[in-house]
């Protein structure tokens, strides 16, 4: 299966560590079959979240299913609220931001999109995390 | 529709831990059939697909898996579950 008919998943954290730690969790424990891309830390190589980073991980794990991001705190979603501004605007109703814990959430959300499901059912499975 | 159902012994060292479980949800998305797992055959059952929920179930080294599942490729993908079970996920 091409990986672009999977949804994407891009991981946003004000840590480098943590966004490519979690990515690597991904990558070891679903595979590389989603596309996976993620942006950490601030334009000045600090703690923090940057818009155009953001942007380029969207462009980079981009599929014509979509892709789901899962941030870490405030700022993240913020910044990546405004990166998804940013896109084309054709692209701007297949870009999800969950409602999950980020590592957790990736992983969960990756493991889903691996069997192909749509945009919606990845979102859900990630912020199933959530419940109960 | 016909269900048919199978039964794996859990032996890998950490049991139906996260590895294992995004192993056996992406095993059940290869298949249309509705298949769902317990540790009792009595259940209660969950879906096989959905990893957060298999995640949930925490079975551990010893215990048995039962399976169940119905549609056109139950039997296959039964069959399929009972194998990675029996791989011990590939991880051993």
């Amino acid at each position: 299966m091409p990986a672009s008919k999977n949804v994407g998943i891009v991981i946003v954290s004000h840590s480098a560590k943590v966004a490519e730690g979690a990515a690597d969790m991904v990558r070891q424990m679903v595979g590389d079959n989603v596309p996976l891309a993620a942006a950490g830390g601030n334009a000045e190589g600090g703690l923090g979240t940057d818009v155009a980073a953001i942007m380029a991980a969207i462009d980079k794990a981009w599929s014509e299913a979509g892709v789901a991001i899962l941030v870490d705190l405030g700022g993240a979603e913020t910044n990546s609220e405004m990166a998804v501004e940013m896109m084309p605007e054709e692209r701007r109703e297949r870009i999800v931001i969950c409602n999950a814990p980020i590592v957790e959430g990736a992983v969960m959300a990756a493991t889903e999109a691996s069997g192909g499901s749509p945009l919606a059912v990845v979102q859900a499975t990630a912020e199933e995390l959530m419940s109960a | 529709m016909q269900e048919v159902t199978a039964s794996a012994l859990l032996t890998n060292k950490i049991g139906l831990h996260a590895r294992p479980s995004v192993k056996l949800t992406q095993t059940a998305k290869r298949f249309g059939s509705r298949i769902e797992v317990a540790t009792s055959a009595a259940g209660p059952w969950t879906d096989a697909k959905s990893p957060v929920k298999i995640m949930r179930v925490k079975a551990a080294k010893g215990e048995v898996l039962h399976f169940k599942a119905s549609g056109e490729d139950a039997s296959a993908a039964l069959a399929a579950l009972v194998d990675i079970v029996a791989r011990k996920f590939d991880e051993e």
